[in-house]
């Protein structure tokens, strides 16, 4: 295999790893920016998973090929339905956030194997019959090199996920109201003597969060797994969330943890495959992803620095 | 304190007319059947992690219980059949007591991970039967151990990809190390050996373990190696990680530039096969699927049980003479059927004999 191929192997297989994780670290820290904890970000992908499954299982004739794209945004919905449960709870109740959020990702994958029992009578679901493909970038595939590598046969989601990031990185910091969710969860107390409406600000966050982290997991269900059942997304939440930390809550950080966190996966599947790493034994290629984690982690990150009130319930004192 | 007592009070009587119920229930609820609970024979599944619904393994076992349970007019419940999911090991020795508590007087191990498990609770519980499958438990009286000749059936799946193969190149995608999966290894890699010596050519088998049963992000990226190294059939033996593979086929299929197949495992998956080419019509790409009789076998032990000649202290194995394992027709070609046809036959006389373990 040449190394064109080779990189473009990689670098096909670490979108695929990515970008559920991408969209659901985003989700986080916009939820944690505004001071909720949102360890729910799991239960969340699972009921993004499981909508957007049910939906393109009922819709797939009726929509065709763009019943992918739909069960995103119905992905979304039921993700927002979800991480209001959870902004209702440590917002207006004022409940700790990582029981609330826990106690998310408890319900999550109970209810939607009830669910799926319910509406088709098994553990798991069908095959989805439309699921995203591979794409490849009309001009651009063409390029030499980098074209084969970059832009054929590649996950269009991917380059959809780097755009929402960089978006979301322009929203929490160039404009007005990222700055009112940043400072509220910085200093809510500040925030709510000059006008802000601190509660409307984290609903807002814990709202974001949920959609990203819905479509997350719809992304992973109809992209890699093609169906839905109990172990379908299993633990992808919480590495969103470690990928968050990583990323030191800031949404550009949160992309590159994540791409990082697939590469590393990747590298060590491809690994397997390439002529002399294929000597080495299987069992330090597959704990390679975790290893270099730990050591990237130790040599080049420096001190992870969460939002100042992060994890604190505010109340609005008389 | 006048309030905690009263609350108190209240939470008492409802303890109380809570149990009240449950006992009540318990009579009323098994009044339709109609028989007395003593001529029955009451079967009971413990499952592995996958759960009944798995496609595979449980879900066979579970439908062999159910034809057992239908013909022989027993209900689901504590006075038929029923099963147990565990969603993770720690449920494993729950589950089983929960079994012998209801009654049940066979117990079935779904799964080479029940085996320290179903050990210990047949040391616990000598008059209950048990059975553990794919593994074995030597030496106690009250368990028969059932482990399905996998390797024969790996081995016609080797033949079958040997005779198909249009690149001389097919992978195997293994889920974790170990001796059932060995099975499918070792058997799959003779059999494409021996396919390819009878066509006079060589083929190449990428091997590969994803060290996981239930990861389809990395079956979709091995997959996407193998297939790129122009390997044109995989043969997944690896439970759910093997959802991964067949998205990994079904997106090359649709994208039309070159074909692939899958070999599917434990039962028939080309469900999982459908796809529509480029041009819309609906085509498959399940080659074929490795069968596992787990169905019959559980269906058999149970009516062994209920006739009182079960096999006790003993290890059955079930290969392709005993119908125990076997290969789908799925979508081969004539020429691959009959070569398939023909190794069968040889295996169960005797004339091949194909390895457990891979070449190391």
């Amino acid at each position: 295999m040449n190394w064109v191929s080779m990189l473009s192997l990689i670098v096909s297989s670490t979108f695929v790893f990515s970008t559920p994780l991408i969209f659901t670290a985003i989700g986080g820290a916009f939820s944690e920016n505004g001071g909720i904890v949102n360890v729910g970000l799991e239960g969340i992908m699972v009921m993004g998973a499981f909508s957007s499954v049910v939906f393109n299982l009922t819709f797939a004739d009726t929509f065709g090929k763009a019943t992918p794209w739909l069960g995103l945004i119905v992905g979304a919905v039921v993700g927002i339905a979800i991480s209001l449960l959870h902004a209702m709870a440590t917002i207006n109740f004022r409940a700790d956030h990582i029981i609330s959020g826990t106690v998310i990702n408890l319900l999550a994958p109970a209810l939607s194997v009830f669910l799926v029992k319910a509406i088709y009578a098994k553990g798991q679901t069908d095959n989805i019959a439309q699921n995203f493909g591979y794409f490849s970038f009309p001009g651009l595939s063409k390029i030499p090199v980098i074209g084969q590598i970059f832009f054929k046969d590649t996950s269009l989601l991917a380059y959809i996920a780097i755009i929402v990031a960089i978006l979301a990185w322009w929203i929490l910091y160039k404009t007005r109201f990222g700055l009112h969710l940043r400072s509220v969860g910085e200093n809510p107390q500040a925030a709510d003597t000059l006008g802000l409406n601190v509660y409307r600000l984290r609903y807002s966050g814990v709202i974001i969060s949920g959609l990203l982290g819905g479509i997350g997991g719809a992304i992973f269900a109809q992209s890699i797994s093609g169906n839905f059942s109990a172990g379908t997304i299993v633990g992808q939440g919480y590495i969103s969330m470690a990928a968050m930390i990583f990323g030191k809550w800031n949404p550009i950080g949160a992309m590159g943890a994540a791409l990082f966190f697939g590469f590393a996966q990747s590298l060590s599947i491809i690994g397997g495959q390439l002529p002399g790493i294929a000597k080495i034994p299987a069992v330090y290629l597959q704990v390679a992803p975790y290893v270099l984690t730990i050591i990237v982690l130790v040599l080049f990150l420096g001190k992870a620095v969460m939002p100042k009130a992060d994890g604190t319930n505010y109340v609005k004192s008389k | 304190m006048k309030k905690a007592k009263v609350f108190a009070t209240a939470v008492l009587t409802a303890v109380v007319a809570l149990t009240l119920a449950g006992c009540a229930g318990k009579k009323s609820g098994t009044g339709n059947s109609g028989k007395s609970e003593t001529t029955k024979h009451t079967v009971a599944l413990i499952t592995d992690t996958g759960g009944v619904d798995d496609r595979s393994f449980n879900q066979s076992a579970w439908e062999g219980l159910q034809a057992w349970g239908k013909s022989h007019d027993l209900s689901r419940g504590n006075s038929g059949y029923q099963y147990f999911q565990s969603s993770n090991e720690s449920d494993y020795i729950p589950n089983i007591n929960q079994a012998t508590q209801a009654g049940f007087k066979t117990i079935f191990g779904i799964g080479y991970k029940l085996q320290p498990a179903i050990k210990q609770s047949a040391k616990d519980s000598p008059k209950t039967n048990f059975v553990i499958i794919d593994d074995s438990i030597e030496g106690v009286k009250n368990v028969v151990s059932a482990t399905f000749k996998d390797n024969e059936s790996s081995y016609l799946a080797g033949v079958a990809a040997a005779y198909t193969t249009k690149t001389n190149k097919v992978g195997f995608i293994g889920g974790v190390k170990g001796d059932v999966i060995d099975r499918f290894d070792a058997g799959f890699a003779a059999g494409v050996k021996e396919g390819a010596k009878k066509l006079g050519k060589s083929i190449t088998v990428i091997n590969q373990y994803a060290g996981d049963f239930n990861a389809p992000d990395k079956g979709k990226s091995i997959a996407q190696g193998m297939y790129s190294q122009g390997a044109d059939i995989i043969f997944h033996a690896s439970g759910a990680t093997g959802n991964g593979v067949f998205q990994e086929a079904k997106a090359i299929n649709q994208d039309g530039s070159k074909k692939v197949w899958v070999i599917g495992v434990d039962r028939d998956q080309s469900a999982e096969g459908k796809y529509k080419t480029k041009d819309g019509k609906s085509a498959n790409f399940t080659l074929t699927s490795t069968l596992k009789g787990v169905g019959a076998v559980t269906e058999d032990l149970s009516n062994q049980a209920m006739k009182g000649k079960f096999p006790g202290g003993k290890h059955l194995t079930y290969g392709l003479k005993q119908d125990g394992v076997g290969l789908t027709d799925g979508q081969l070609s004539t020429k691959a059927k009959d070569a398939v046809k023909e190794a069968k036959q040889q295996i169960i006389d005797g004339k091949i004999t194909v390895p457990e373990h891979p070449a190391k």
